[in-house]
């Protein structure tokens, strides 16, 4: 039984530095100009093109692929809270690319992996700089709706090489997966290059975040962890994706909000501009609250990511919670308060709501995060409980 | 002045007036008196002009030294309310007398602003203020939700000087004496039983002008500065994790096997973590206050506190229903301060119906974050350019 986390009052900055908001400018910015919503739209008819386009200038021109990669790594050797302010402005832009999944999760993975005695540290390295430079795409092989704990193995290693399925996969036009796997010896992790794996699109809710399923038969591998590290690395790449998705959540509650601010604002019906109804201005508000409270959960899951991992769990757990349902609630009320032009494809609140309830879903649905929080501050529903 | 030359002042004081061998009372005053009460207040007047912030240095510094605490309770008031108003609109001879005492506890004030008429429209109060012969006043008017005025020396007082212009301009603000021939106080028994607020009844009540904070005219404008003053003290003080209200629904679900259940576990969680995000949101308002952002969240906190504190005691109830059946003790008390921790369950939640109602109606606060955070449109507003009397009422 573990034991009530008790914690005084909040010690960590939950303010965004001047090197965050710097960062937030260029890359908003950047998505101003290359990052238009009919561009995103068109990935739902199989459009490729902005994908790359727009991942290398994030990732090589901008950096954006080393940010969590230590500098001895070639990276920018930045934190969570850098990551969390990129990931407002990818998420409010509903950028399709393999940010999270290849910069912050796999990423995260192997910089867990990087100080230990790992079966092979020069592999992690290595990994590592390419990634850091942008040229190779990782992704870790979980299904993308993994809660943050240990996932479940579907991949097992026999003498000819790895053999499963996992599905559904997000991020899977990687060129490296890392994929956590039963070994003859118990769990371990293995980088697998995307020509040893069958990776089959699937047609996706959210389609600016691509899913596959990943076949495995007789994939060479290189393993880089064994066992407890093995899995403690990749229990870090998914807490730490599942904190920051959270800023990603806020990003695009806070597009929606404001869209549908200045959309109430311009929209007149019976001889009166749309928001100056008092039964609207009262759901504005209310969303209002919800998303700067939203923001506050994810910045402090980004601050406690950064500076207090013994709090990180309870912070990540509170942050996916929140964040998730407020990201589905600011792109519902979007389409509803945007009347019949909200259910068109040509209006861009769509790719919001279809973000926003695949992400929802993703690393632990609310439920489940709230299932893990009562385990860690001693509320269960067991009767066993204290 | 920085930090350490701060510490080294209170280091000082500490040393003249050992805390383990002074009398509180003589304490105080000694504090009051260095200028470590309220240290953005004036020299003289219990400040040393310098920046608020350095406050927070000096209360840090003054519990490590083991001093004893600032009089609580009944002087939230007067410290909230009516001192920072003394200090932006009263005179030299206002702050002198008022001030002092003030902060020391002697002398407690409460708000005569709410009235039966004009609660949200609180522009709108009837109570009338008549030039008598000599130039000064007489008030004749009831007043409602007065919380300490059985216990209150002074009051600040909105009242009418003018029937004859529109609602914000016909109003003046004063400072009454509570011991007044003509001021009555009632206790008002609430939904819990008790009568945490009184009635107060002003019938033929002197006033001398000078008690008069701001121009005659000019009360709408007193009466938001003190507004907005209640508003900073509503973030309130930096709260441990699980504490408050979700404490009291934590520890039954921890002690009491009998309430724990799978099917009603996700709607604990879903108040614990409504409880930590609150938390969260105000430790970022303040931090973001501290460097000079601006903005009207704190109608958004109050609006939040409010709806946690509904959903937390009712859920508290569900959680219990043989407790919920019970009720503590319906015996009319007259509390100096609100405590729901001490209470039982069924006290917190009928109290916490309260919360949307009081210091501005969550309905209201609601407008005011569309408005003025998010720039709709304000409501209409048919009594703004009437004359106040001429306005149904």
């Amino acid at each position: 039984m573990t034991l009530p986390v008790y914690s005084g009052p909040v010690r960590l900055s939950l303010v965004e530095s001047e090197d965050e908001e710097s960062v937030r400018t260029v890359v908003r910015k950047l998505l101003a100009d290359r990052c238009a919503s009919e561009d995103v739209a068109a990935v739902y008819d199989g459009a490729q093109g902005l994908h790359g386009a727009l991942w290398r200038t994030l990732a090589a021109d901008l950096g954006l692929a080393g940010l969590l990669v230590p500098e001895e790594a070639g990276g920018a050797g930045a934190g969570p809270r850098e990551t969390g302010t990129v990931l407002e402005e990818l998420g409010s832009a509903v950028a399709p690319v393999p940010f999270l999944t290849s910069a912050v999760i796999a990423t995260s993975t192997l910089v867990r992996l990087m100080p230990e005695q790992s079966a092979d540290r020069s592999a992690v390295r290595d990994t590592l700089v390419a990634a850091a430079s942008g040229e190779l795409v990782l992704t870790l092989a979980v299904p993308w709706s993994a809660v943050p704990d240990s996932p479940a193995y579907t991949v097992r290693e026999k003498p000819d090489g790895l053999h499963g399925d996992v599905t559904p996969v997000a991020g899977a036009d990687a060129g490296t997966f890392l994929v956590p796997a039963l070994g003859t010896d118990g769990p371990g992790l293995w980088l697998v290059d995307r020509a040893e794996v069958r990776a089959t699109p699937v047609t996706a809710l959210d389609m600016t975040r691509p899913l596959a399923t990943l076949r495995l038969d007789g994939a060479r591998a290189r393993p880089v962890a064994r066992g407890r590290a093995a899995e403690d690395a990749v229990r870090a790449g998914l807490l730490t994706g599942a904190g920051l998705l959270a800023s990603e959540q806020v990003g695009l509650a806070h597009w929606c909000l404001t869209e549908t601010v200045s959309y109430l604002t311009e929209r007149r019906q019976f001889g009166r501009v749309v928001g100056g109804f008092q039964a609207i201005k009262h759901r504005m508000a209310d969303l209002h609250i919800a998303v700067e409270s939203a923001r506050a959960a994810a910045r402090y899951a980004a601050a406690a990511l950064a500076d207090d991992p013994g709090d990180a769990p309870v912070a990540v757990a509170v942050a996916a919670s929140v964040c998730s349902e407020v990201a589905v609630r600011a792109a519902e009320e979007c389409v509803q308060l945007h009347g019949g032009i909200g259910m068109t494809w040509e209006h861009p609140a769509h790719l919001r709501l279809k973000r926003a309830v695949a992400d929802q879903v993703a690393l632990g649905t609310p439920v489940r995060h709230r299932a893990r929080l009562g385990g860690i501050v001693g509320i269960v529903p067991d009767k066993e409980c204290r | 002045m920085n930090e350490n030359t701060m510490r080294g002042r209170v280091t000082e004081l500490l040393r003249a007036y050992p805390p383990a061998t002074t009398d509180p009372a003589v304490f105080h005053r000694a504090r009051f008196d260095a200028g470590l009460a309220w240290v953005h207040f004036p020299e003289g007047l219990g400040g040393l002009g310098i920046s608020r912030d350095l406050q927070d240095v000096v209360d840090t510094e003054l519990r490590s030294g083991g001093a004893p605490l600032n009089p609580a309770g009944h002087i939230g008031i007067g410290l909230g309310m009516a001192a920072p108003t003394i200090l932006a609109f009263g005179t030299a001879e206002q702050q002198l007398r008022y001030l002092r005492p003030l902060w020391l506890g002697d002398e407690v004030w409460c708000q005569l602003f709410s009235e039966p008429g004009a609660g949200s429209d609180l522009a709108a109060v009837a109570t009338r203020a008549v030039r008598d012969d000599g130039g000064g006043w007489v008030v004749n008017g009831q007043k409602v939700w007065t919380s300490s005025a059985h216990v209150a020396r002074f009051a600040i007082l909105l009242a009418r000087t003018d029937p004859d212009v529109p609602k914000h301009r016909g109003l003046s603000y004063f400072v009454l004496d509570m011991s007044a021939p003509g001021v009555e106080v009632r206790p008002l028994r609430q939904i819990t039983g008790e009568a945490e607020f009184n009635e107060v009844f002003l019938t033929d009540v002197r006033v001398p002008d000078t008690a008069r904070l701001g121009e005659v005219g000019d009360g709408w404008k007193v009466a938001n500065a003190t507004l907005s003053s209640e508003r900073v003290a509503i973030g309130g003080d930096q709260a441990d994790r699980e504490s408050g209200m979700i404490s009291k629904v934590a520890q039954l679900w921890r002690e009491h096997p009998g309430v724990r259940s799978a099917a009603v576990h996700d709607r604990v969680m879903e108040r614990w973590v409504a409880a930590e995000v609150f938390r969260l949101t105000g430790a970022r308002l303040r931090q973001r206050l501290a460097t000079g952002a601006p903005g009207f969240e704190g109608a958004a906190m109050k609006v939040m506190f409010a709806d946690l504190a509904q959903s937390i005691s009712l859920l508290e109830l569900e959680l219990d229903p043989d407790g919920a059946l019970q009720y503590d003790d319906w015996a009319l008390v007259r509390p100096a301060s609100v405590d729901f921790l001490s209470r039982g369950p069924g006290y917190r939640y009928l109290r916490a119906k309260g919360n949307s109602i009081e210091g501005g109606t969550s309905e209201v606060l609601r407008n005011i974050v569309a408005e003025r955070v998010l720039g709709l449109p304000g409501e209409a507003r048919v009594d703004k350019d009437v004359p106040w009397k001429k306005v149904p009422r």
